[in-house]
């Protein structure tokens, strides 16, 4: 019997979130105001998806804390949406949507996997929702914190290099700093820091100095990165800055030349560490070395060829043969157990926030949030290519996490900042349009 | 995604062209993503490592493998008190190429197991099935092996160690494949130490991953190198002494005996060590290096099932000693007779190589089909011409040479004997035969490989005649 629920439930899961999904598409650039019976559905969509998912996990492993845990994600939720609408009004709702959507997601499969860490995924979320609370307040205030690009860029780069010295080593790379028994990665912090920076420097003049400086600086960075063995990091700096680089200086040649740059680097990388080589040989046959360097990407690749375009079901498959499943395998987890297909979906999810954020950088008027926004856009959804990328092989694997579903609290407390800045500059946009009818004295239908 | 406003779609044009490379990028990865599922992911997922299907069997019953003319070959009988026991109706006959499932999984037990673990029974009968808690029963495999001729091969080997390999050049469907010693896929695990520690590796698949010495069959070889280098009207003309001196030592013909003047289709039919000899010693050697690897020797072989590569390591530096051994097939190269049977595969069908295929079809246990597996070109191994020049050589080998005694009215065999030493002592060698008949139904290339027996004509041919004759006479 629960065989059978756990079977149908795959598919019920898989329509919600596809509609859901359609939904969100069809909402990217209408007026929300436009759309109020759709965000409704999306509303009922995402509890139905949260409790369905739950449900045939408490019915798989019969664990009744489940049930307070479930309870306890509804409240926080609900609490969540209820204080948005009262705060901030005129906030996305399709983004506080997709967030919850992403983080009830990951919550649920966590549960499946690690009991444990799910509930401290869970009380970091809710801190970080809490920490990031006034962010969109401040972004839409302060004005003048765009003055301080120095700050950012310096104060980045130095906390990057202290833990290039001081971090503590993991899986051969050095990642994180240990502070009053609280282990962060900073470099996750600082990926913001390094958009606000480059930001900063670019948005008003982009002569041949600017560039040199804001190029070398943004280099010093990948670099420290790379010395840390964070390879994944130091390529969601690098691909970051040439994003932002093209889009100031709007020359498409800045564009190539970087990637060409970036290509010879890689190259000269996989010549010279074996780690590169070693991530490269798992990428470009795992089955061949499957009991060294190749076993990771291989168990991922048994977990989503088994699981098929249906999954295996919740609690059904095996995804705890994969090694760090919690953090940079996750992708291969769902996909194991509740299906390609809703993976699948999960990228749209994901693919749906970006084109949100870059109709938000599009629609501003200020040439500096602009750049901030496409800045975070491009963070959030290169580093999501990177982390499924690596994990289905479609390129070598470089460790980086799934934004809001991979258990760890610096990359959810930052991929909470990215989502509050973001926030605020919807706000800020809100206000440019008020502004700007203001002046012209009548209503623009658009 | 385009902007209404001409200012702003102007200011936004980079942020446009940013949306659609993201957008290109992700299609491309969604997209590889459904294709790994859909292309790849079953070869991925049949893998020993991969303990997920472990758990498949808790829901399903092992499905049946059958022969090509249905009959069954394995199934599982579920006795009363629901204990399972793989059952294999023809006992040891199809050992290897089934292979075992208790115990770990090997052969065709391991090739399909994903299918044979996945039932595509009636839809609403699973659901039942899965109401009431009961297992479905898993799908068929319809394999490519011919009873008829597993048992003619297994039975004419007796009990010799080798291996027997027959294939249909024109589809590459396996029809046969023994390796010797056997055992009784049955009983593995019961008897897994005695299996597994023997003397004569019981459980090695000779036919894959035995590597041998290929003696004379490997003229062939060596012959198409030399019709490649010399205009093919030469006139070649040898006078056998029975021996050539290389050095200190020399190469004899099988027994010492003098062939006497030979052209070079006698040479190849009698198989003259010391005509070959004399070849072996001025070919170029990057040339014949080149053809080797074009004949797949140091290289991957298009199987799904584990084998061993072929080599092949003569060097231009080499002495004149071994490149003349290695001409005939006793240097430093090593086959598995699989391989070989690939090689006569592709010459008798013109050159071109059919990828061996083991699975014909998957159906649902009541016989519906599932999924048709489609045969394969590998590609040409060679030109026509040469193919076709080398069949008309090993015609020759039956009509006037060393297996004469497959000379049949029912059919005609062209075809290669090979005698290799293996050891300092030269009295004892590997049988050889590779060959290919053709008759009144499709072509039939064997390749057979007995150990430690005697030569080529005397120990390999009968073996060849007998499946050849269970082919055509039945």
């Amino acid at each position: 019997m629960v065989n059978i629920i756990t079977d149908l439930a795959k598919y019920v899961m898989i329509i919600l979130l596809a509609v859901y999904t359609l939904l969100g598409f069809r909402l990217v650039r209408k007026p929300q105001e436009e759309k109020r019976a759709a965000l409704w559905t999306q509303d009922f969509l995402l509890f139905a998806l949260q409790f369905t998912g739950n449900a045939v996990l408490f019915l798989n492993t019969e664990n009744e804390e489940l049930l307070y845990f479930y309870g306890m994600q509804l409240l926080a939720f609900l609490i969540f949406l209820l204080l948005q609408r009262i705060v901030y009004p005129r906030s996305d709702k399709l983004l506080n949507h997709n967030l919850l959507l992403l983080l009830s997601v990951g919550l649920l499969m966590l549960s499946r996997l690690s009991f444990d860490r799910a509930q401290r995924q869970f009380q970091i979320a809710v801190l970080a929702g809490g920490l990031t609370f006034l962010i969109p307040w401040i972004i839409r205030k302060a004005g003048r914190l765009r003055e301080l690009y120095w700050v950012y860029g310096a104060g980045g780069l130095l906390t990057l290099i202290a833990v290039l010295i001081l971090g503590n080593t993991a899986f051969g790379a050095r990642l994180s700093l240990t502070i009053y028994d609280v282990t962060i990665q900073p470099s996750e912090f600082v990926k913001i820091l390094f958009v606000f920076f480059v930001a900063g420097m670019l948005y008003e003049t982009q002569d041949l100095k600017r560039v040199a400086i804001t190029t070398c600086a943004a280099a010093a960075h990948v670099l420290v990165l790379v010395l840390s063995r964070d390879l994944g990091g130091a390529l969601i700096f690098f691909v970051t800055y040439l994003v932002m680089l093209y889009v100031a200086t709007k020359q498409p040649l800045y564009f190539l030349a970087g990637l060409g740059a970036g290509c010879v680097a890689a190259f000269a990388a996989w010549r010279l560490f074996s780690h590169v080589q070693a991530r490269v040989l798992a990428w470009s046959n795992p089955f061949a070395v499957i009991e060294e360097e190749g076993y990771q990407i291989a168990q991922s690749l048994f977990a989503i060829g088994t699981g098929g375009w249906f999954g295996m079901g919740l609690g059904q498959g095996m995804p705890n043969k994969i090694p760090v499943v919690e953090e940079d395998f996750i992708f291969s987890a769902i996909a194991e157990e509740m299906g390609i297909l809703f993976a699948v979906l999960l990228v749209f999810v994901y693919l749906c926030c970006f084109y949100m954020i870059l109709n938000i950088a599009m629609c501003l008027k200020d040439a500096y949030y602009k750049l901030v926004a496409l800045g975070l856009g491009t963070l959030l959804i290169f580093q999501v290519f990177l982390s499924i990328g690596g994990v289905i092989k479609f390129i070598p694997s470089t460790g980086v996490t799934l934004p809001f579903i991979s258990y760890g609290g610096s990359s959810l407390l930052s991929m909470f900042a990215v989502w509050a800045i973001v926030q605020g500059m919807y706000l800020k946009r809100g206000d440019e349009v008020a502004e700007n009818e203001k002046e012209k004295g009548q209503i623009k239908k658009k | 995604m385009k902007k209404k406003k001409g200012k702003s779609k102007r200011n936004n044009r980079e942020y446009t062209n940013v949306l659609w490379i993201i957008t290109g990028v992700f299609a491309l990865m969604i997209g590889y993503l459904a294709w790994f599922q859909i292309m790849e992911s079953r070869d991925v997922i049949n893998n020993p490592y991969n303990a997920r299907l472990d758990t498949l069997e808790e829901k399903v019953i092992r499905g049946n493998i059958l022969a090509s003319d249905g009959q069954i070959l394995a199934y599982t009988r579920v006795d009363s008190d629901g204990t399972e026991s793989r059952i294999y109706p023809f006992d040891c006959t199809f050992s290897h190429v089934l292979g075992y499932a208790d115990y770990g999984k090997t052969g065709i037990e391991s090739l399909g197991n994903f299918q044979l673990l996945t039932s595509n029974a009636y839809f609403i009968e699973r659901f039942i099935n899965e109401l009431q808690g009961e297992k479905n029963i898993g799908d068929s495999l319809v394999t490519t092996l011919d009873v008829d001729l597993q048992t003619a091969a297994h039975d004419a080997l007796s009990t010799r160690k080798g291996a027997v390999v027959v294939i249909e050049p024109s589809t590459g469907n396996v029809r046969a494949l023994v390796s010797k010693p056997d055992y009784d896929p049955g009983t593995v695990a019961e008897n897994w130490t005695e299996l597994s520690t023997s003397k004569d590796s019981i459980l090695l698949n000779r036919a894959m991953q035995g590597l041998y010495p290929p003696g004379s069959i490997f003229k062939t070889v060596t012959l198409l190198e030399y019709l490649r280098e010399h205009n093919m009207n030469e006139a070649f003309s040898f006078n056998c002494t029975g021996s050539v001196s290389v050095g200190n030592s020399s190469i004899s013909c099988y027994h010492g005996n003098a062939h006497g003047k030979l052209d070079l289709e006698e040479a190849f039919a009698e198989s003259c060590n010391s005509a070959f000899a004399e070849i072996g010693r001025d070919l170029d050697v990057e040339e014949f290096q080149g053809l080797a690897s074009q004949l797949l020797f140091n290289s991957d072989l298009p199987l799904s099932f584990p084998y061993s590569k072929s080599s092949f390591s003569l060097k231009e530096d080499d002495t004149d000693a071994i490149k003349m051994m290695t001409a005939i097939g006793q240097g430093d190269t090593l086959v598995t007779p699989m391989h070989m049977a690939m090689l006569v595969s592709a010459i008798a069908n013109d050159g071109v190589l059919m990828v061996p295929r083991f699975l014909d079809r998957t159906e649902n246990y009541t016989g519906q089909l599932v999924e048709r597996y489609s045969t394969e070109t590998y590609g040409a191994l060679m030109t026509q011409e040469e193919a076709q020049l080398l069949q008309e050589y090993m015609r020759a080998v039956v009509e006037e040479g060393t297996a004469s005694a497959l000379q049949s009215d029912s059919y005609t065999v062209a075809g290669k004997t090979g005698t290799a030493e293996y050891s300092s002592d030269k009295s004892k060698s590997h049988a050889w035969f590779i060959g290919y008949a053709s008759g009144s139904k499709p072509d039939l290339a064997v390749c057979v490989l007995v150990e430690e027996a005697g030569s080529g004509g005397e120990y390999a041919v009968p073996i060849a005649k007998r499946i050849f004759d269970a082919y055509y006479e039945e």
